[in-house]
């Protein structure tokens, strides 16, 4: 019959339509690291996604099992380089709820100012690249003229730009000086403006919205079956923010709001990101109000912490006490606790368990960002293969912490 | 806080106590000790229960203790965004033993399980796609065992004469060090040289 009703003769092997499948990374500039993503398409439609992590594992559980509790503190850091401090304060946390000591107010309210500079050093990073990654290339740039800034907070605190080792169970390593305080005053007065420049790059942005509203859409449901936090919950509308729910340090005595979404979608989790930026900053301005007031030592002088170097030059016990911490370590009373603590990606905890020596018997650090990469193969799938590159970066991945 | 955490583990108790084996308020955090036949529909049960609802898991891992018979404990991390408290539920299994997969209840889950898998070696029955996450292609051995080197077994490198990454037996310059600190106060047991010949008679 040639009346055309029958084409499938026509179709040779090679014609007929088949996915696609394509490897996105390891080494990819929206692929915020080491990220492998091994994409079957259709079309330009995705079909499944299947991330391949594990490229930056360095074993950091493993090593901290047989090193002091001091000599795991700058491990922390090196998990989520965006944001060092806030990882360090669970860590802190952890042993401090074990060994039950009290951390001096003035070190509680460094930790809460650090904390928020590092939330926004991480969400300017975010903002920016992921904006980058969905195609414009000025807040990337104006976004680390900023954190460069912060970053000399950083390292005017404790000799560091990044890998800071400032916060130590029982307070926090030294004092700040006065001018410091000044200076990152100035600075938090200044910053909404600089913030504001970017809102207007991209906030009413045509292409922006194009590329954000309505893609990767988180529901209720889904936070709950992925195990969500942060501002992947927030940008759903639910308000659930640890520093409220379940307030450590002085976070309680502090007067900010928590900023949710409505759609849950990538636009509404940057808009979000936007204001908890402008909330820690008048955090951040509460706290020099109050470390004004609060002069007072920034370390709980015990077991745990050194003694100050006065008293080390003086007192033979002192002596013995500060070569005693810095070798053999403190010891840590046998039990195990959970420790989370809102980082800027969602909530980072440490669970230790310690056998009572100076070494902990396993450490488990809870990364955010390994929940929320998880969850790409379900909000991924029917996007177009674009959208993934917006959907990571929206999503906050650093692969520090993902892959420990 | 811990009155609160008491009352709910009372609760918990009462109402499966075919599930909880022992139940304790620690640091302000509830522990709860389950038998690894009875997990399942205990966190089925912690999940649909009104005043529970533990819907988000937040970490499941598990600790080494070699000298133990039952050589694991598998840790369940579970919050409650809507009662705001927090459990862990706690379950110790021998070394060739299976524990029910809860993707079905907890589809974060997946990962968590891979990873315990990886670094432990425990199975997961039920899991879809129980392959390795955070070593290697091709890894061998469960590197968070207390019993696997700290060091591993294999080191690469890029050979040049080969122009590919080569894996080869780990060869260190110099011994891993690894010092013991317990002060002799403390009842660590130091072996010294013909302290042997003191019990041989």
């Amino acid at each position: 019959m040639m009346d055309g009703s029958k084409f499938d003769d026509v179709l040779t092997g090679e014609q007929k339509i088949r996915n696609f499948n394509i490897n996105f990374g390891p080494q990819h500039p929206a692929a915020h690291g080491v990220l492998r993503l091994v994409l079957e398409l259709d079309g330009e439609i995705v079909e499944r996604c299947d991330p391949h992590i594990g490229l930056l594992h360095r074993g950091t559980e493993k090593l901290m099992e047989s090193r002091t509790y001091l000599q795991n503190l700058p491990y922390l850091d090196r998990l989520d380089y965006v944001a060092p401090m806030n990882q360090e304060h669970a860590w802190c946390l952890a042993i401090e709820k074990l060994t039950g000591v009290e951390v001096p107010r003035r070190a509680s309210l460094i930790r809460v100012l650090y904390s928020e500079i590092g939330r926004i050093l991480s969400h300017l990073l975010n903002v920016t690249t992921q904006a980058m990654d969905v195609g414009a290339l000025t807040p990337p740039l104006w976004g680390f003229e900023e954190r460069e800034k912060l970053m000399i907070f950083y390292e005017r605190a404790c000799g560091a730009r990044l890998h800071a080792a400032y916060f130590r169970p029982g307070g926090v390593h030294q004092d700040l000086p006065d001018d410091l305080l000044d200076d990152i005053e100035e600075w938090a007065i200044n910053f909404p403006s600089a913030l504001n420049d970017i809102d207007e790059l991209l906030t009413e942005n045509r292409i922006f919205k194009q590329r954000n509203a309505d893609i990767g859409v988180v529901t209720e449901e889904d936070i709950q079956d992925y195990g969500f936090s942060g501002v992947m919950v927030r940008g759903s509308g639910l308000a659930w923010d640890l520093r409220r729910a379940q307030p450590y340090e002085c976070y309680d005595e502090f007067d900010f709001q928590i900023p949710v979404g409505k759609n849950g979608d990538c636009y509404d989790r940057y808009l979000c990101r936007m204001e908890e930026m402008r909330q820690s900053t008048s955090i951040i301005r509460q706290a020099i109000v109050k470390l004004r007031e609060a002069t007072g030592d920034v370390l709980a002088r015990g077991k745990i912490t050194p003694p100050s170097r006065g008293e080390m030059k003086t007192s033979m016990e002192a002596l013995i006490h500060h070569f005693k911490l810095y070798t053999e370590g403190f010891h840590v009373p046998a039990g195990e606790v959970y420790c989370a603590v809102e980082a800027p990606k969602g909530e980072f905890g440490v669970y230790l368990v310690a056998d009572g020596t100076n070494r902990p018997y396993r450490a488990k650090l809870r990364a955010p960002g390994y929940l929320h990469l998880q969850a790409m193969d379900y909000i991924c799938k029917g996007h177009q293969l674009a959208d993934v590159a917006a959907i990571i970066g929206t999503m906050d991945v650093v692969f520090g912490e993902i892959d420990r | 806080m811990t009155e609160a955490l008491q009352e709910l583990g009372a609760l918990i108790a009462a109402k499966r106590p075919d599930c909880v084996l022992t139940f304790a308020v620690e640091h302000d955090e509830l522990n709860v000790d389950v038998a690894p036949a009875s997990l399942f529909g205990l966190i089925e049960f912690l999940k649909n229960d009104p005043s529970c609802q533990f819907s988000t898991l937040v970490d499941l891992t598990a600790v080494d203790y070699p000298s133990r018979a039952k050589r694991f404990d598998v840790v369940y991390h579970f919050l409650s965004m809507y009662q705001n408290h927090r459990i862990r539920l706690r379950v110790s299994i021998r070394e060739e033993d299976m524990l029910p997969s809860i993707i079905d209840v907890h589809p974060s889950a997946n990962w968590f399980e891979r990873e315990v898998f990886d670094m432990f070696g425990i199975l997961f029955s039920g899991h879809p796609d129980l392959r390795r996450i955070l070593t290697d292609y091709g890894f061998r051995g469960h590197p968070l065992r207390k019993d696997f080197p700290t060091t591993g077994y294999t080191e690469v490198r890029y050979d040049e004469a080969e122009k590919r990454v080569v894996y080869e037996p780990v060869s260190l310059v110099q011994e891993y060090r690894q010092f013991d600190f317990m002060s002799p106060w403390e009842g660590a047991e130091y072996i010294l040289p013909g302290d042997e010949k003191k019990d041989t008679p």
